[in-house]
């Protein structure tokens, strides 16, 4: 049963001097809960892909449906959270995570307490009227987490959201973002440039080409592996099976790119 | 002991701050003093013609007369009047002005060359039209201190308004956010401290407005009495009129700094 689908999918950037093609017939869906990552070269149109489905920018060509049908944009469906947290300086905490419901104007007094509780179930009680300016980088980033979540988002978009942090914090967020969407169920579509993390957090990986952006392989994570949490997955004997044939076949792309 | 040692360490550290602090004020004043002492001198023996360049003492005294019979009070009022208002009215067209621009992409570009023509301009040459267009009074000056600051107030915030990081805007889009939203809760807040700094640059620019302004029509003011010395050769008048508008011109900077100082802590980072 296919939740979100993209079929045929093309997107042109247009200069003065000419254009690019960055993704060439993207097609592949997601069911509902499903955990995708999304692994490849820079510049194979990752980005484009998460920006896309958002409805930030829109398909030169192709379909992006929601339960087969075009996605209604008037209502939010979908989570971004960006490879830094862009908290708003001048917001407190509380504001910052208000701010979906804000602008969508559903903000009650539900809503707010919803935030509190999920800013405590981050591990963040009691820092709701302080600025982000006084939190540490992965505290922000949780931050940012909870203000995707609280319009409790049908799809989760994650483009590189554990890029910026120091490795240590990363490992403690990537398992706790793991634990979330598990726990409300949700549907997560990650892009990322780190293997460990792509096979870690999903259930299915999808390697893309650059020049144009296509998906050059698919590959489905151990059933094994898809249910542990990433820090145990790391340690799983079969995880670094599936490291090395995604190593390979990204590897592959790359070596061709550098021929060209 | 170990914390005697550092305790001590501190307060020469402290001491030596306010040395320099002492050693800086002093200097200052030794500067002010010398500089309306020799003028005072030089005007007493004659090596600088008294006629044209008055002397301390004789401004003073003017002052002080002008003050009691409270004649100079009208000027000042006038000029103080006019320029806030030029000062406010600049400002807050400019950003409504970026404002405008920003919302249409397209108009922007339709007036890019007009707003290029209308900044290279000096405003200050604009001056008769006003008058004749506003006339010959108070309503003209106050265009003039505003029309001075108006079109760079424009250009720097909307130029702020379009370097706000993109990422901002994408992630009130996700949630599906207007433009007038985005604008509401990312670009014009993230553009306050622009916003604030130009407040600076502004004041002064009204000064220079209101001050021509009043040269050119007025029979009130600071700038009309520097005219008004100078056709009657009085310029003890001249200089005094000169000193005050130094002195509240930087009484309205510091202000301004203050405020500027207040706004950046409620706006930006709320601490």
């Amino acid at each position: 049963m296919s939740f979100l689908t993209l079929s045929n999918v093309s997107h042109h950037y247009f200069t003065k001097t000419g254009f690019t093609k960055a993704l060439s017939n993207i097609s592949f869906s997601i069911a509902e809960g499903e955990f995708i990552s999304i692994l490849g070269p820079s510049g194979c149109g990752k980005s484009t892909i998460l920006s896309i489905i958002a409805g930030i920018m829109k398909q030169t060509k192709g379909e992006v449906l929601l339960h087969n049908k075009p996605m209604d944009r008037s209502k939010t469906q979908i989570g971004y959270m960006l490879q830094q947290d862009y908290l708003f300086p001048w917001k407190t905490i509380i504001e910052n995570v208000l701010i979906g419901p804000n602008i969508q104007a559903t903000a009650t007094k539900e809503t707010k307490e919803k935030a509190t509780s999920l800013l405590h179930e981050v591990g963040l009680s009691n820092i709701a009227d302080a600025y982000p300016a006084s939190l540490s980088g992965g505290m922000r980033q949780r931050v940012a987490l909870v203000r995707t979540l609280i319009t409790n988002p049908k799809i989760l978009l994650l483009d590189e959201p554990f890029s910026a942090l120091d490795y240590q914090t990363k490992l403690k967020l990537e398992d706790l973002v793991f634990q979330l969407l598990q726990t409300y169920h949700k549907t997560a579509l990650l892009v990322t440039h780190d293997i460990g993390e792509a096979i870690a957090m999903s259930d299915r990986i999808l390697v893309m080409d650059a020049n144009p952006g296509v998906i050059a392989k698919v590959f489905d994570v151990p059933v094994e592996l898809r249910n542990e949490m990433p820090f145990m997955v790391r340690r799983h004997p079969k995880y670094q099976l599936i490291f090395d044939k995604v190593w390979q076949e990204l590897n592959k792309h790359e070596g061709a790119m550098s021929k060209s | 002991m170990q914390t005697k040692l550092d305790q001590q360490l501190y307060k020469a550290y402290l001491e030596k701050l306010k040395r320099e602090k002492r050693f800086v004020l002093i200097w200052q004043l030794i500067l002010l003093i010398s500089f309306f002492g020799i003028w005072e001198v030089a005007s007493r023996f004659y090596w600088i013609d008294p006629l044209l360049f008055s002397s301390p003492s004789s401004i003073t005294t003017l002052l002080i007369s002008r003050f009691s019979e409270g004649t100079i009070l009208t000027h000042m009022q006038a000029t103080l009047l006019e320029t806030i208002l030029g000062f406010i009215i600049g400002t807050v067209l400019g950003i409504i002005f970026a404002s405008v621009l920003w919302a249409s992409t397209r108009f922007s570009k339709i007036m890019d060359p007009y707003i290029v023509i209308l900044n290279a301009m000096p405003k200050v040459a604009l001056g008769p039209i006003l008058i004749v267009a506003l006339g010959p009074g108070y309503i003209s000056i106050i265009a003039m201190g505003a029309i001075i600051s108006v079109i760079i107030t424009t250009l720097v915030v909307y130029s702020a308004f379009k370097e706000v990081d993109p990422n901002y805007e994408k992630v009130l889009k996700s949630f599906g956010a207007t433009r007038w939203q985005c604008f509401k809760e990312a670009i014009f807040p993230a553009t306050m401290p622009v916003m604030i700094s130009t407040l600076k640059v502004n004041v002064g620019l009204s000064w220079v407005g209101v001050i021509v302004g009043e040269f050119l029509v007025s029979q009130k003011g600071l700038g009309y009495l520097i005219v008004y010395g100078f056709q009657v050769f009085d310029f003890t008048l001249v200089m005094a009129s000169l000193i005050l508008i130094a002195i509240f011109a930087a009484i309205m900077y510091k202000v301004v700094e203050k405020l500027e100082g207040w706004l950046m802590k409620h706006t930006i980072d709320g601490q």
